[in-house]
């Protein structure tokens, strides 16, 4: 099953993953060949079979909608590893500026 | 202390019945770790706590303290489990910088009951990778013979227990990760069922298949670790409740009144003869020790790879989607947030993670999610049904739990495919959830070979009493490479 470069970018880019054009190329015959063997499935008659989602016969596992309070050393020890902190914000480049897609 | 070959019975006999210190035991494990793993790269780093605990430990024996059942022994930790304050990357350098902000909740369980965590393992990056050669800290190497792979993703957990890093480690199992690096490293490793040992602090890979589990000499130490991990907790909701149990009850090493399943599906002409006959002499002693055999049939055994690879691709796309660099990890700024995402996500990943991450992208994207993911799931159900069948009728399954050998490094590196095929006989426990253990059942070329037992969901007790029954009868368990 072939993909084309242009299929390979628009993953890529859906991914968010960005890829050297010899990347691209690889992963191009890669993600082909893969794809061709997965369509096995399509083999198999599954007009009445319904989906698998959890086999555990488990339901709505809710808990009171109360504010558990974070322990505070696990706090810091994840604010100490954002990439930009400002006190106990994490900063990152505006959303909606300088969009080009 | 001769630490190569012990297992966490005797280790808890020398701590509670010799008047040996915790201290002494994880000494020796470093020591050899310090001294061998140069040679394997099995171990990422060792804790600079662990001698203090230890200690610690010793202490509260010494004024006869309560403590827990592991007290004292050492364990290792697959790079993918959380433990807090340490450098935890899933072998991924989209995780350099990381800090572990808190303990996996099966890290947890075995702190309370005295352990002492000693090191990181190596393994294949976000446990994509069925060699170990995925890692971004370079392979593992097999220690029975260091030209061949140890197996993946929890290369490095099995590979250390065989060369006695450890009498345990914790490995991960998603598609067959504790089971098939323990049938290349002569290990047992227990995959439990779905649901039953807490995922929370485990780096998520596939949500509804991924579990914790043991990598041990024996199946009584796998049964042991796995009653201190398991349980409901209420921060995965995919957990459940455990009935009591007691591992004594277990050591009737009659295997009277079980059958067992031989799935014709795991047989097939052009198998590996040696691992046929190894799989098959195995059998011979389960039925010499009282249990039936019969043959029985999975239908749609042929289905579960593409089936599992499909979920896997999709499921995995969707975790990875919170390595971005702003919160945790590797961050390479671009000129606008887009571009950071992009830099960050290329520059971070490696191959393997970046071949699935497509995949995955593309099975749920629009005009492709029926034909991908909804499909594999309504596969699933009838990969299930087959199980659910046969449980009917047997009480265990019996396969190989690897089609081959350790091959050699870089041999099946080159084509990912052919990678995935070596997965085909410890998948379907994922897809089915049942638990699965391999253990340890011969040698073909002088290279280990597993056995792979499968059981009803939440039966661990019968895959522990064939198990034990199994080591009671052999001795491949008590092998060693000569390292």
């Amino acid at each position: 099953m072939a993909l084309s470069l242009e299929e390979v970018q628009k993953i890529a880019k859906l991914s968010r993953l960005s890829l050297t054009e010899e990347e691209t190329e690889t992963y191009k015959e890669q993600l082909g060949s893969i794809l061709e063997y997965v369509q096995k499935l399509q083999e198999v008659n599954t007009d009445t079979v319904p989906e698998l989602q959890n086999a555990l016969d488990i339901t709505n596992v809710f808990r009171e909608d109360v504010v558990e309070a974070c322990d505070p050393t696990v706090r810091q020890n994840a604010l100490n590893n954002f990439s930009n902190r400002k006190d106990d914000l994490l900063e990152v480049p505006a959303v909606f500026e300088g969009r080009t897609e | 202390m001769d630490v190569s070959a012990l297992t966490i019975k005797q280790a808890k006999d020398f701590l509670e019945t010799k008047g040996g210190s915790s201290e002494a035991l994880v000494s020796a494990c470093l020591k050899r770790i310090e001294d061998q793993n140069e040679n394997l790269n099995a171990v990422l780093d060792v804790s600079q706590t662990a001698l203090d605990e230890a200690r610690a430990i010793d202490k509260k024996r010494a004024n006869g303290e309560s403590l827990g059942v592991l007290a004292g022994i050492p364990i290792l930790v697959k790079d993918n489990i959380l433990v807090q304050g340490w450098e935890n990357k899933a072998c991924s350098q989209i995780l350099e910088g990381h800090r572990s902000a808190y303990n996996a909740t099966a890290i947890q369980r075995l702190k309370d009951a005295g352990a002492i965590l000693i090191g990181r393992t190596n393994m294949d990056e976000f446990g994509m990778g069925s060699s170990t050669e995925n890692s971004h800290f370079g392979p593992t190497k097999n220690p029975w013979d260091t030209k061949k792979i140890p197996g993946g993703s929890s290369g490095g957990s099995a590979a250390a227990v065989a060369a006695g890093f450890a009498p345990v480690a914790l490995g991960s199992d998603t598609g067959g990760s504790i089971r098939q690096p323990s049938s290349m490293c002569g290990t047992v490793g227990f995959k439990p069922t779905y649901g039953r040992v807490s995922r929370y602090g485990l780096m998520a890979l596939t949500s509804s298949f991924d579990t914790i589990g043991p990598i041990t000499r024996t199946v009584e130490d796998a049964a042991l670790v796995m009653q201190v991990m398991e349980g409901k907790d209420p921060k995965d909701g995919t957990s459940v409740e455990i009935p009591e149990t007691t591992i004594p009850q277990l050591m009737d090493p009659s295997l009277e009144g079980l059958t067992i399943g031989i799935p014709k599906e795991y047989f097939l002409d052009g198998m590996d003869e040696e691992i046929r006959r190894l799989v098959m002499n195995s059998v011979s002693v389960l039925e010499a020790a009282g249990a039936k055999t019969v043959e029985i049939s999975m239908p749609h055994t042929t289905y579960a790879l593409a089936t599992y690879y499909v979920l896997l691709f999709c499921e995995a796309s969707s975790n990875l989607g919170r390595y971005d660099g702003l919160r945790f990890g590797y961050h390479s700024s671009g000129k606008n947030l887009f571009d950071t995402y992009l830099q960050t996500r290329g520059e971070g990943f490696g191959p393997e993670v970046k071949r699935r991450i497509m995949l995955g992208s593309y099975g749920l994207s629009a005009g492709y999610y029926d034909a991908y993911y909804r499909k594999a799931l309504k596969v699933r159900t009838l990969i299930k049904r087959d199980f659910d069948e046969a449980f009917k009728h047997v009480d265990a399954i019996v396969t190989p739990t690897s089609p081959s050998i350790a091959w050699n490094l870089g041999e099946k590196f080159a084509d990912p495919l052919t990678m995935y095929l070596s997965d085909i006989y410890t998948i379907t426990a994922n897809l089915a959830t049942v638990p699965a253990v391999s253990i340890p059942c011969g040698f073909s070329q002088d290279l280990p070979v597993g056995m792979q037992l499968m059981g009803r969901p939440f039966d661990e007790h019968t895959l522990y009493r064939i198990g034990m029954a199994y080591q009671n009868a052999t001795d491949w368990h008590t092998r060693t490479p000569n390292t």
